[in-house]
């Protein structure tokens, strides 16, 4: 293992403790952007009442995550980490994190698709996306408790207490 | 030798996952035997793995030749050793179950198999950044399969879990990443190491940690994040619930006792109050909470799904109490709960199939028509309560008692107050149990004179009035292991005093 990325974390930390916000944002921009990144897309995740767009910020959360790896890796003046025989050149950046976040992208992928897939199912069952209309449909569906917003926080509307 | 049984669990049923689908083309109803054999060459691989575990000690295999920690390697110890088995035996008897009820596409049984890979990936990976791989993959195979019934609400359930679900990942990957930067390494006992030599302290270990802990609760489906968990299993298939119910937390919380054991270490954990006190703090909350919206439910699927919330909640907080006889209850109860859950999910499902039950009102006097499903599921459930002897009694034992004894050496009422949240607890538990059994056994109804239902889910094989003998005896042998186990209490000690002893010293 490259001991670099270890250097630079914990180095980073140091730095952060002893200078002002203004130098973070200039120096350490990238751990800036990952933590703009991170906050958009959960807020998006969170607020967004359109099911297809929950999904658009949770590909933000996760790329915001790939850009963390990414940056752990990087060497000042790195090069690219493809070592010839004669061994000569370097420093280069840390490799490991590209795989890494290559894995990542892949279950990424994979999430948003079956996210997609699932949309679809519920466009194509009940004609919204919107997550306050599917709750209201549901609702006189009957497959969600009335007047519960999160759902299960009483027994349930066709719950057996009427045929008892 | 037994070491290529490492990754060939893992690889085997990803493969096989291949075949329902490429053989579908040509085959009808290719998927159960496929999954079967599968899911029976995984327990035997299992067996083999555990008996050599058990009667040898613990052993590795690196992926590829790659010494760590920079390749990747799969561990089997004592710990891992026995989810291994619990996933192996739970993934071939559930499919005992869905042969009867289904779904019967050649796709289901190939998700189904990924997420056997998956969870068998789980329980054996020794790298930070494959668990995280092997838990999508878990996740992915579980919202597909939540769904495999392609009605709306299902798939809007499985949304739900998805979204959830991967946020818990996620904040689990960005956790994986502050350690890396930390250690510069995800080989777990590398990190270990690693981590005395950063300091326990470090604020870059202790975000990681925390982000860590934080993913897995909503993966487990603790208390304030848990809204998902209900929803999912209510809605998804019979089968699937039965198999989702017993492992993917399951698993989760195992990945959460093996972090926060194997890598951050004891140490850690007595070095940061700050974190133990609010882990036990969100278990205790979830053990409460969980218990008393159980006894609030009427819908048999949604009550039992409400129990898991206060059963990983005890399981969670044996991270908090971190004593040895705590560990020792955490690991024993996730077993128990799984098996028990297994149980459970399949005798709903099993009366549902037979007699379209759905809600406690639905199970009146049912015990005359089905005696053995209703005598196990009561087994079960009294088993659930802690009732001794059972699995159950033994697993919130140890977390009692080491939550005293961990009360009674710092004199923090922490402990103490666990104690008692489980006695409460307790008492709830028994109190949704108990309309399960008044309604099965005391219900007075007679069930000769036919019983109008108005729901409109019909289960998959109508109501046919009789069960199916296959899953039946599954049911009453997971009934009578649930008791047997919890005579077991001495073998669990010493199976696995070597992780115990690896782990607090």
């Amino acid at each position: 293992m490259m001991p670099i990325s270890a250097v630079d974390g914990t180095t980073a930390v140091g730095v952060l403790a002893s200078t002002t916000a203004f130098d973070v944002i200039t120096t350490r921009h990238a751990y800036v952007a990952f933590a703009l990144l991170l906050c958009t897309g959960l807020y998006v995740l969170i607020a967004s009442p359109n099911l297809v767009k929950k999904i658009i910020g949770l590909n933000l959360f996760q790329t915001a995550i790939f850009l963390l790896f990414v940056t752990s890796g990087y060497v000042e003046g790195g090069s690219i980490p493809i070592v010839y025989p004669d061994a000569a050149g370097g420093p280069y950046v840390s490799p490991l994190p590209h795989v890494i976040v290559l894995t990542a992208i892949v279950v990424g992928v994979s999430l948003t698709a079956v996210g997609l897939a699932l949309c679809l199912r519920i466009y194509d069952e009940y004609g919204t996306l919107r997550v306050d209309t599917l709750r209201e449909l549901l609702r006189e569906e009957g497959t969600l408790p009335a007047g519960s917003e999160a759902g299960g926080r009483t027994s349930d509307a066709n719950g057996g207490e009427s045929r008892e | 030798m037994s070491e290529i049984l490492l990754p060939l669990a893992v690889a085997v049923p990803i493969v096989a996952a291949t075949l329902p689908i490429a053989a579908g083309r040509r085959f009808d109803a290719i998927g159960w035997p496929v999954a079967a054999l599968t899911t029976t060459a995984v327990v035997a691989m299992a067996g083999t793995v555990a008996r050599e575990v058990y009667g040898t000690g613990p052993f590795d295999h690196e992926l590829g030749g790659y010494a760590p920690p920079i390749g990747i390697e799969l561990v089997a110890d004592e710990f891992s050793a026995a989810v291994f088995l619990l996933v192996a035996l739970v993934s071939a008897a559930t499919l005992v179950f869905a042969r009867v009820v289904g779904p019967h596409r050649n796709t289901f049984y190939s998700a189904y198999l990924l997420l056997t890979g998956g969870l068998v990936g789980v329980s054996l990976t020794g790298d930070l950044f494959n668990l995280f791989v092997f838990l999508e993959i878990v996740g992915l195979t579980t919202y597909a399969l939540i769904a495999a019934d392609r009605s709306g609400v299902s798939a809007y359930a499985s949304l739900k879990y998805l979204v959830v679900g991967t946020v818990g990942a996620s904040l689990y990957l960005t956790g994986v990443g502050y350690v890396f930067l930390a250690t510069g390494t995800l080989n777990m006992a590398d990190v270990s190491t690693q981590l005395q030599a950063v300091g326990y302290t470090d604020p870059l270990v202790q975000t990681g940690y925390a982000l860590i802990a934080v993913g897995f609760a909503l993966k487990m489906a603790l208390f304030p994040v848990h809204t998902w968990q209900p929803d999912a299993y209510q809605r998804a298939p019979d089968a699937v619930t039965t198999v989702v119910a017993a492992l993917v937390s399951t698993v989760s919380a195992y990945a959460l006792l093996r972090v926060s054991y194997s890598v951050f270490t004891v140490d850690f954990l007595a070095a940061n109050d700050a974190i133990t006190t609010g882990i036990l703090v969100v278990s205790g909350v979830s053990i409460l909470a969980g218990s008393a919206l159980a006894a609030m439910q009427s819908d048999l699927k949604r009550m039992f799904a409400y129990s898991s919330v206060a059963q990983f909640g005890l399981i969670a907080a044996t991270v908090g109490i971190a004593t040895e006889t705590a560990l020792l209850g955490g690991i024993v109860h996730l077993i128990g709960h799984g098996l028990l859950k297994f149980g459970l999910f399949l005798g709903i499902g099993l009366l549902a199939a037979g007699y379209g039950t759905r809600h406690v009102a639905d199970l009146a006097s049912l015990a005359r028509d089905a005696p053995i499903a209703a005598g196990s599921l009561a087994v079960l459930s009294l088993a659930l309560v802690g009732i001794p002897p059972s699995i159950g009694f033994l697993g919130k034992w140890y977390v009692a008692l080491g939550a005293v004894q961990a009360g009674g050496t710092t004199g923090g009422i922490a402990g103490v107050a666990i104690a008692a949240v489980v006695f409460v607890s307790t008492l709830f538990t028994l109190a949704y149990v108990a309309r399960v059994l008044e309604r099965l056994y005391f219900a007075g109804v007679d069930r000769s004179i036919p019983v109008v239902h108005d729901i409109g889910a019909v289960p998959d094989g109508g109501r046919s009035g009789r069960l199916p003998v296959a899953p039946l005896v599954v049911l009453v042998v997971t009934a009578i292991a649930a008791v047997g186990l919890g005579f077991a209490g001495a073998g669990f000690e010493s199976l696995l005093d070597p992780f115990l002893t690896e782990v607090f010293t």
